[in-house]
C-alpha cells in the first residue's frame, strides 16, 4: 500500500479498503463505516497519540469502538496504520479469522475492547479515563459512538458518571446520521435535541460537519484542551462516497451485487477528497 | 480435595458468622496488601460490606449509583488498564441485569473483574421474590472464562475473596445475607478444590453456600437413622474439582445436591453433567423447585422451599430406599 501523506488521502484510501472488505465477506454494514471515514483519517493521522509498531504502549491514547457493527472503518484505519497486514481484511468474517464480524479486544492489533451489544463501549472508555487518572496518566480516550446507540439506557448511565469523574481525558465521537437499523432515528425514538440533552448532563458538546476534515481536527483539538468531558456530535451522511448508499438506512448492512460493489469501489476511488470540496459538503 | 472433618461437637458448638462481614474484611486486607485493587459500587456498598474499604481507600472506591450495567462496564474498563475491580450489588441486579455487560465487556475480552452478587438465594427473606435471586448460577454457569465462588461461611469468605482477587480471570462471587456457622477455617478451602466435611460411606452430600449448616445437620440426622453420609462442600462451582466428585460417587454409590438456587443449572446440574459422563450414579437434586420466593424470614423460608429438617431426612431416607 502506498503511503498516504494526508488525512484526505486517507479517508479515501479507507473507503476503499471498507468497500473491498465488505465484498469480500459478502456481509456486514456498511453505511456507518463509509460516514466516519473521515472520522478515523483525521484523528488517526493527525490527533492520535499511538505507535503501532508498539501498540500496547501504556501511554497510548486509547480508542475504543463503542457502536461495534461499524467496525470495518476501525480495521482499515489500522490496516492502514500498519497494526496489521491488509490481507487480514479480506479476511473479515471467516472461520478462524482474526478480524471478528464485531470487535474482539486484541490490543496487540490496536482494538481496545469487545463491542456489538450497543451501549457498552462508553461505560468501559469511562472506566478506563476513570482508570487512567487514577494511574496519573496523560493519554486520552476516545470513544466512537452512533446516534442510535444513545436509544440506550446505558449510555447515559455512562455520561452520568463520566460527569461525576469529571473525565477530562475522554472525548466522545457521535457518528449522527439519523439513521438506524429500522429507519430514521427521528421516527424510530426521537433523540434530539441531542446537544441539549448531553449537556445537560454535564459534558461539553462540539458539533461539526463530520466530512469536513479541519473542522474534525479542531474539535478534536478542543475536546481534548477544554477540561472537561467532551461530546463531538459529527453530523454524517451515511455511505458517503458512494452515491447510491447515501443517506439511506437501507445500506445500514452490505448487500451489493457485484456490478454494484464495482461502482461504488469506482466511486470511492474517484471521490474528490479536496479539503475545499469537503468544506462545502 | 481438602479433608477437614467436622465433629458433631464441633458443629453444635460453632458460633454464627457472616458471609459478607469475611467478603468485607478481605477487601481491605486486600487494599492494604494491593495498591490496585479498586471497588466499584451501585448504591448497596454497605450492604455489601464494601464501606470499610470505602473509608479506608476513597480514592480507590468508586460509587457509580444505582447504574449496574454502567458499573459492569467501567469495571471491565479498569480491569482492561491494570486494575482489580470488584463491582458489586445485589444479585437480583447483577448478574441479574447486568448479564450482557458481564457476557461482552467482561467475559468474551477475559477483563478479570470481579463481580460481586451479593444477598442471593431466598435467605434474603423479608424483601420477597424480587430480590431472592436463584437464577445467578445458572446464568454465570453458561459463560466462558468466569469462574464462579460460593463462600458458605465467614472464615471462607476471606480466604475465597482473597485467593479470586489474585487470579487473573473474570469471576462471579456469590454472597448471603443469612448467617452461617463458623464450620471453616482459611486452611480447610482452597480456590479449585472441594472440601470434605465429614467421611461417610453410604451417601454423599454435595452442598454449597449457607446450606452447609444444614446439610451438616442433615448428615447427622442421617447417622441417627443408621446411614453413614459423606459430606462435600463445594467452594467454586466453576472451575469444579471433577475429580473429587467422581471418587465420591464410586466410593458411596449415591449423591445428593442441595443448593439455595433453582434446581435447574445450578449445582445439581453441575454435579450431574459430571456424574453422567464419568460415573453414572444416582442422584436427588435438591434446590428451589422451579417456584418464585416469598417474603418471610430466612429460616422459615428454608424450611418452606424444601429444606425444613424432617422434610430434607425424610427425602433422603427415601432415595437411600429406592436405590439399595
Amino acid at each position: 500500500m502506498s503511503a498516504p501523506v494526508s488525512s484526505v488521502a486517507d479517508a479515501q484510501q479507507i473507503r476503499e479498503l471498507i468497500v473491498r472488505m465488505l465484498q469480500r465477506a459478502g456481509s456486514g454494514h456498511a453505511g456507518g463505516p463509509l460516514g466516519m471515514a473521515d472520522l478515523f483519517a483525521v484523528l488517526y493521522r493527525q490527533v492520535l497519540q499511538h505507535n503501532p509498531h508498539r501498540p500496547q504502549w501504556e501511554h497510548r491514547d486509547r480508542v475504543v469502538l463503542s457502536n461495534g457493527h461499524t467496525c470495518p472503518v476501525l480495521y482499515a484505519t489500522l490496516a492502514l496504520h500498519d497494526y496489521f497486514p491488509e490481507e487480514e481484511l479480506w479476511q473479515l468474517r471467516r472461520l478462524h479469522a482474526e478480524l471478528q464480524g464485531h470487535p474482539h479486544q486484541k490490543e496487540a492489533w490496536g482494538i481496545e475492547t469487545s463491542s456489538g451489544p450497543l451501549g457498552q463501549g462508553v461505560s468501559q472508555a469511562v472506566g478506563m479515563a476513570v482508570a487512567a487518572k487514577f494511574l496519573h496518566r496523560k493519554h486520552h480516550i476516545y470513544c466512537f459512538s452512533s446516534d442510535g446507540e444513545h436509544q440506550e439506557g446505558q449510555v447515559w448511565e455512562a455520561y452520568l458518571a463520566g460527569a461525576k469523574y469529571a473525565v477530562d481525558n475522554m472525548t466522545i465521537l457521535i457518528d449522527r446520521n439519523y439513521t438506524q437499523i429500522s429507519g430514521v432515528t427521528e421516527q424510530v425514538m426521537p433523540l434530539d435535541p441531542l446537544k441539549d440533552k448531553i449537556s445537560a448532563f454535564g459534558w461539553r458538546v462540539y458539533e461539526i460537519n463530520g466530512h469536513d476534515h479541519e473542522a474534525i481536527f479542531h474539535a478534536l483539538q478542543e475536546a481534548k484542551a477544554d477540561g472537561e468531558p467532551s461530546v463531538i456530535i459529527a453530523y454524517t451522511e451515511p455511505g458517503h462516497g458512494v452515491s447510491f448508499m447515501e443517506g439511506k438506512f437501507s445500506w445500514h448492512d452490505y448487500h451489493a451485487s457485484p456490478a454494484e460493489a464495482r461502482r461504488a469501489l469506482n466511486e470511492v476511488q474517484s471521490l474528490d477528497n479536496t479539503l475545499e470540496n469537503l468544506h462545502h459538503d | 480435595m481438602i479433608k477437614y472433618h467436622i465433629s458433631r461437637s464441633d458443629f453444635v458448638s460453632a458460633p454464627l458468622s457472616s458471609i459478607r462481614d469475611g467478603f468485607g474484611e478481605a477487601l481491605v486486607e486486600l487494599g492494604r496488601k494491593h495498591w490496585n485493587v479498586v471497588t466499584v459500587m451501585a448504591d448497596l456498598g454497605g450492604s455489601l460490606r464494601m464501606q470499610a474499604f470505602a473509608e479506608q481507600f476513597p480514592e480507590r472506591a468508586f460509587e457509580v449509583g444505582v447504574a449496574e450495567q454502567n458499573m459492569i462496564g467501567m469495571a471491565a474498563g479498569m480491569a482492561k488498564e491494570g486494575l482489580i475491580p470488584f463491582a458489586g450489588s445485589f444479585a437480583a441486579f447483577s448478574p441479574g441485569r447486568t448479564f450482557d455487560q458481564i457476557r461482552v465487556s467482561v467475559c468474551y475480552s477475559n477483563n478479570p473483574v470481579k463481580v460481586v452478587g451479593g444477598h442471593a438465594g431466598v435467605t434474603v427473606g423479608p424483601d420477597g421474590a424480587t430480590h431472592q435471586m436463584c437464577e445467578d448460577l445458572a446464568m454465570m454457569r453458561a459463560l466462558p472464562n468466569i469462574e464462579i465462588v460460593v463462600p458458605s461461611d465467614g472464615p471462607s469468605a476471606i480466604a475465597l475473596t482473597e485467593a479470586t482477587a489474585l487470579r487473573e480471570y473474570p469471576a462471579y462471587i456469590r454472597l448471603s445475607r443469612a448467617k452461617s456457622k463458623a464450620l471453616l477455617s482459611a486452611k480447610a478451602v482452597k480456590f479449585g478444590e472441594v472440601t470434605q466435611l465429614k467421611p461417610g460411606q453410604d451417601v454423599t452430600l454435595i452442598t454449597m453456600g449457607v446450606l452447609v449448616d444444614r446439610t451438616m445437620q442433615l448428615a447427622f440426622d442421617l447417622e441417627d437413622e443408621g446411614i453413614s453420609a459423606e459430606v462435600l462442600l463445594v467452594s467454586t462451582l466453576k472451575p469444579l474439582e471433577e475429580k473429587a466428585l467422581i471418587a465420591a460417587a464410586k466410593r458411596t454409590g449415591r449423591v445428593v445436591t442441595l443448593e439455595e438456587h433453582q434446581k435447574y443449572n445450578g449445582l445439581g446440574s453441575a454435579v450431574a453433567e459430571v456424574l453422567s459422563q464419568h460415573a453414572p450414579t444416582p442422584m436427588e437434586i435438591i434446590g428451589i423447585e422451579d417456584t418464585f420466593g416469598e417474603s418471610g424470614q430466612s429460616e422459615e423460608l428454608l424450611d418452606a422451599y424444601g429444606f425444613e429438617r424432617s422434610h430434607l431426612l425424610k427425602r433422603v431416607l427415601q432415595f437411600a430406599a429406592r436405590t439399595q
